[in-house]
């Protein structure tokens, strides 16, 4: 028998037929026509419709609640109040009392009748200042902290630090950590937690935290010895994830203690859990089903306080289905956003552009608990570094996890201060970046990191056409338009997460394969469909795949990019396994030993003598009555994908200087991501990646009101995203063959998404002479930025 | 302004028909003039600019629709948006609510041939039109022309958005079987997709317009 690594390793480029292939996503029929279901599109017999009471401020205090008038509307089912007097909001928009009735416009009228009192308390919604009067110490970690860390997806070693550093001011619960492995938070963190002291919390009345300081090297040498020191501010606002299907679900009791849920999520196998808790039920009693999601983002890992009051008032309502799916208004106001960040720089080099120093002050907003701290200098790692970040708490609701948590923020940051150095030293960034390529390298290096990007930045450079077109500052073009280039180096983890896979196949030939994940368009079936049909030898049109369901074997959220290395890893290993079942089934007909025979074009053959061959059905007809059924986990480690990817970004724009419209002309990504499953899907995501590095660089922002602490655009006219006419040209190259492919697959959904900010948004500098410091890089702020004296008030902090 | 979409607001509804319905614009012009009329179900009509009009609501009325070649019925408050009767009465759950304030285009429907945002037409105004979804241009196996290129060109990720960019596509070409890209930017503006598509679109566009739809 073959040993482990080479029984279950990826087929050689030779070898494969599907893996590595441009096919077209097997659920695009459904939803081109718009036969495919969402949760939003679930219609369940006798279903009724919640609309939900919503506190109008950003921070007060529940007084009195009168639900009488609304149970008495007509078509009114059932009334439940989610949050009861006495009850501390923290953001505008947060839920009170939720209704049931036969129609959405019933349950709007009755959720209108109901009245609540508050005493509204001090807001704070301004993370755009400066922090001042920092006060000393962070304090111990909140569960608030906690919570903040966790769903914008911190890295567990930077999590254990701030609760070792700082201890807690809550006791630690069985509860808390049956929930938390639930939601699979690692057990380090745990034992961290378990061992750490707990302290009373802070009484400060500042909104500023302490959030991480450190020191490399010795910064103050390097910038006392420096031949040039660049200072700058920049930063990017809190931005939304606008997923186009909103937050929400379809709640039923099937009986007086089994839920089903029918729920938009990216973690179908992972909300058991979080409705056992909320709902005081056997986790195994709660069946979750999704078959397509309408964007997630990162989003969407949690049952969410509606999902569980939608459960809630299902059961109020006799058990019957109760559909709750956010408004545009609450999904941008409180179901989702990205923390902010700002930040003084100093960057320290030599003459010839080596760089030496780096000194950054950060802030930026998580809502109500830190978000962690972006990662400073990005990619580059400058050996001289001091670093502190100060999480500004506000009331302008939470902030989850989106995509990439704090790269994006980091790489702008970084690359935008490189450039500017770059620019103070007369220097092509490119050429400084090129210069400086050594401190790319991470400290293992395993992967040869540096040589990757050094290749990637000549073929993004040729591809834009970089040498011929970059100028100089000030040398961008005679008219009131001005051309510039920029770049930016992005990277990611990814590795895969936990996933088993049950593969059946039945003595008549058909194949069923089920697994607990789901597809957010990043092309999941299709890719579980390649590696199992490349594994079976069948065509993927034989293969019938079911996922999105709890009832499943389980696989992990779709987060980190740790999805195509779960899924995939889990399909090699059991179809291999099911594979070799049917050979040991057949070798005997073949007069062959079962390690002799493969599984090509549909049939079981011979290795050495292809003539010597069953068909699919002739040889699954062997089995007799029972049909062949296996179940494997992938492994951890997992010797089949890896982890630690890369890309550069450039953009080219063009700059009106005197309206300061910003255009896009071109933008190219070239990214790595190890052993490439689909071509078409995978290139999809990287397009996608840069049109919403588009948006966030150029539209998005959430803007609060400072009078009333509320958010001021939470509708698509004024939350604006990039249209099809906003784009320009773009560009992907994937890199692929020797020295990625062996590296097995690793997730994309977050890598592309980090560069294109820092590109756009030196490009624009590079263009117009100067730095626009904030995104996103409104007209406004490109008039600000080149007539300072004016007094634009975006100029500076 | 360069972005403007050249479609998307439903047109001038028609003159109130005899007893199917009261136009919305009609109606807000009868409550704008006639604030001393209660409008509550007791008028059960008015005159208005000499032509008399039946009063609908605030109850449930019959609405007739007549979607992708058949005769639907169902009993709906006048306030009810097409697309929510679309979608919660006779299940065509294609067009999707999003904005929900005419925006981003997921609700685009065909109303005679054009397309409009079906979360800013009501229900009772959309009666003797014919409606086309994007369940109505084809079903898999079986795909019109400008679904089949958004397959091959992969120009959906989630696909939330995709119905909707399929029936205003399909507008599109109709209006512009040749269009220039500066064409396309114009006359897909009125959709937005926040996975990021639109190279796949702007490809399938293309492949429709050179294959003709």
């Amino acid at each position: 028998m073959a040993d482990e690594k080479s029984k279950y390793e990826w087929p050689t480029a030779e070898q494969r037929t599907l893996i590595g292939k441009r096919m077209s996503r097997v659920d695009g029929p459904d939803k081109v026509s718009g036969r495919a279901k969402y949760t939003y599109d679930v219609h369940r017999a006798g279903m009724l419709y919640a609309k939900v009471v919503r506190c109008p401020y950003p921070h007060a205090k529940v007084v009195s609640i009168d639900t009488s008038a609304a149970e008495k509307m007509p078509g009114v089912a059932a009334v439940h109040i989610i949050q009861d007097v006495g009850k501390e909001i923290q953001w505008a928009g947060d839920d009170i009392v939720v209704v049931a009735a036969v129609d959405e416009g019933s349950a709007a009228d009755a959720a209108r009748a109901v009245k609540v009192e508050y005493q509204q308390l001090p807001f704070f919604v301004d993370d755009f200042t400066k922090p001042t009067n920092v006060p000393e110490g962070a304090g111990p970690m909140s569960t608030n902290d906690l919570i903040g860390m966790f769903t914008n997806q911190v890295p567990e070693p930077q999590i254990i630090q701030a609760i070792q550093k700082r201890g807690i001011s809550f006791q630690v619960q069985p509860g808390m950590i049956d929930q938390m492995r639930q939601n699979k938070v690692g057990e380090d963190v745990i034992k961290a937690l378990q061992a750490a002291p707990v302290k009373e919390p802070e009484k400060s009345a500042s909104n500023y935290r302490k959030e991480a300081e450190s020191v490399k090297g010795d910064p103050d040498a390097a910038f006392k010895d420096a031949e040039v020191v660049s200072e700058g501010v920049y930063g990017c606002p809190v931005i939304t994830h606008c997923c186009m299907e909103s937050h929400g679900s379809i709640a039923e009791w099937t009986d007086n203690d089994h839920v089903f849920s029918h729920i938009s999520t990216q973690n179908v196998s992972g909300l058991s859990g979080q409705f056992a808790q909320g709902l005081k039920i056997p986790a195994a009693n709660v069946h979750v089903h999704q078959d397509h999601v309408g964007g997630g983002f990162g989003s969407k890992f949690g049952a969410d306080r509606w999902g569980i009051y939608t459960a809630q008032v299902s059961k109020k309502a006799g058990g019957k289905p109760v559909r709750y799916m956010l408004e545009r208004d609450p999904e941008l106001t409180l179901a989702g956003c990205r923390p902010s960040a700002f930040a003084k720089v100093r960057v320290a080099a030599k003459k010839d552009g080596t760089l030496v120093g780096w000194e950054s002050e950060s802030w930026g907003t998580g809502g109500p608990g830190g978000g962690g701290a972006p990662p400073m200098p990005y990619v580059v790692n400058i050996p001289n570094f001091r670093k502190n970040h100060v999480a500004v708490l506000t009331n302008i609701g939470p902030a989850r996890a989106w995509r990439a948590p704090n790269h994006p923020q980091g790489c702008l940051i970084t690359m935008s201060a490189i450039e500017d150095m770059a620019a103070k030293l007369n220097m092509d960034p490119l050429d400084l970046i090129l210069k400086n390529i050594k401190l790319t390298a991470p400290p293992d290096n395993q992967y040869h990191r540096d040589e990757t990007y050094r290749e990637e930045l000549l073929i993004a450079a040729d591809l834009i056409g970089w040498k011929p077109g970059w100028r100089p500052r000030g040398q961008n073009g005679s008219g009131a338009v001005k051309r510039g280039l920029g770049l930016a180096l992005q990277t990611w983890g990814g590795r895969g997460h936990d996933s088993t896979c049950e593969v059946t196949i039945q003595p008549d030939g058909s194949v069923e394969m089920k697994m607990g994940t789901q597809d957010l368009g990043t092309g999941t079936r299709t890719c579980i469909l390649q590696v199992a049909g490349d594994t079976l030898g069948l065509p993927i049109e034989k293969i019938n795949l079911k996922i999105g369901d709890n009832q499943y074997p389980s696989s992990g959220g779709s987060g980190g990019s740790t999805t195509i290395g779960g899924v995939t890893t889990s399909t090699r290993r059991a179809t291999v396994d099911a594979r070799e079942q049917l050979f040991a089934k057949v070798a005997g007909a073949l007069q062959a030993q079962p390690d002799d025979l493969e599984a090509v074009n549909g049939t079981i053959r011979v290795k050495a003598a292809p003539s010597r061959s069953l068909s699919w059905k002739e040889a699954c007809a062997r089995l007799g009555s029972q049909p062949i059924d296996v179940t494997t986990k992938n492994l951890r480690p997992e010797p089949l994908n890896s982890s630690g990817v890369g890309g550069v970004v450039m953009a080219d724009v063009s700059v009106d200087t005197e309206t300061g419209i910003v255009k896009m002309n071109k933008t190219v990504i070239v990214q790595d991501c190890g052993l490439i499953i689909n071509m078409k899907t995978a290139e999809s995501q990287v397009y996608g990646a840069m049109i919403m590095g588009i948006a966030s660089t150029l539209y998005e922002e959430k803007v609060m009101d400072p009078t009333n602490g509320r958010m001021l655009n939470p509708n698509m006219d004024f939350y604006r995203l990039a249209g099809i006419g906003d784009i320009g040209e773009l560009v992907v190259h994937m890199m692929t063959g020797k020295g990625y492919d062996e590296r097995g697959p690793i997730g994309l959904g977050e890598p592309p998404t980090v560069g294109p900010m820092a590109a756009i948004a030196n490009a624009v500098a590079n263009a117009v002479g100067v730095r626009v410091p904030f995104l996103p890089i409104t007209p406004d702020r490109v008039l600000a930025a080149l007539n300072p004296a004016a007094g634009g008030s975006h100029a500076s902090v | 302004m360069d972005d403007l979409p050249e479609k998307k607001k439903p047109n001038k509804p028609r003159k109130a028909q005899s007893s199917s319905g009261v136009s919305r614009r009609d109606f807000l012009k009868i409550s704008g003039v006639t604030a001393a009329v209660p409008l509550v179900a007791q008028a059960s009509a008015l005159v208005l600019e000499e032509a008399e009009v039946a009063v609908q609501g605030p109850g449930k009325v019959p609405v007739a629709l007549n979607v992708n070649g058949k005769k639907l019925n169902a009993q709906l408050e006048p306030r009810v948006t097409l697309l929510d009767a679309l979608r919660d009465q006779f299940e065509l759950t294609g067009a999707k609510r999003v904005c929900d304030r005419g925006t981003c285009g997921a609700c685009t429907v065909l109303l005679d041939g054009k397309a409009v945002y079906s979360c800013s037409v009501l229900a009772i105004d959309a009666q003797g039109r014919e409606i086309t979804t994007v369940e109505g241009l084809g079903e898999p196996g079986r795909l019109h022309p400008v679904q089949q290129a958004f397959v091959d060109n992969d120009a959906q990720q989630c696909g939330f958005c995709t119905p909707g960019f399929v029936v205003a596509t399909k507008a599109f070409l109709d209006q512009h079987p040749n269009p220039t890209p500066e064409q396309i930017k114009h006359g897909l503006g009125g959709n937005f997709c926040r996975c990021g598509t639109y190279a796949g679109i702007r490809a399938a566009v293309m492949q429709v317009a050179k294959k003709g739809a």
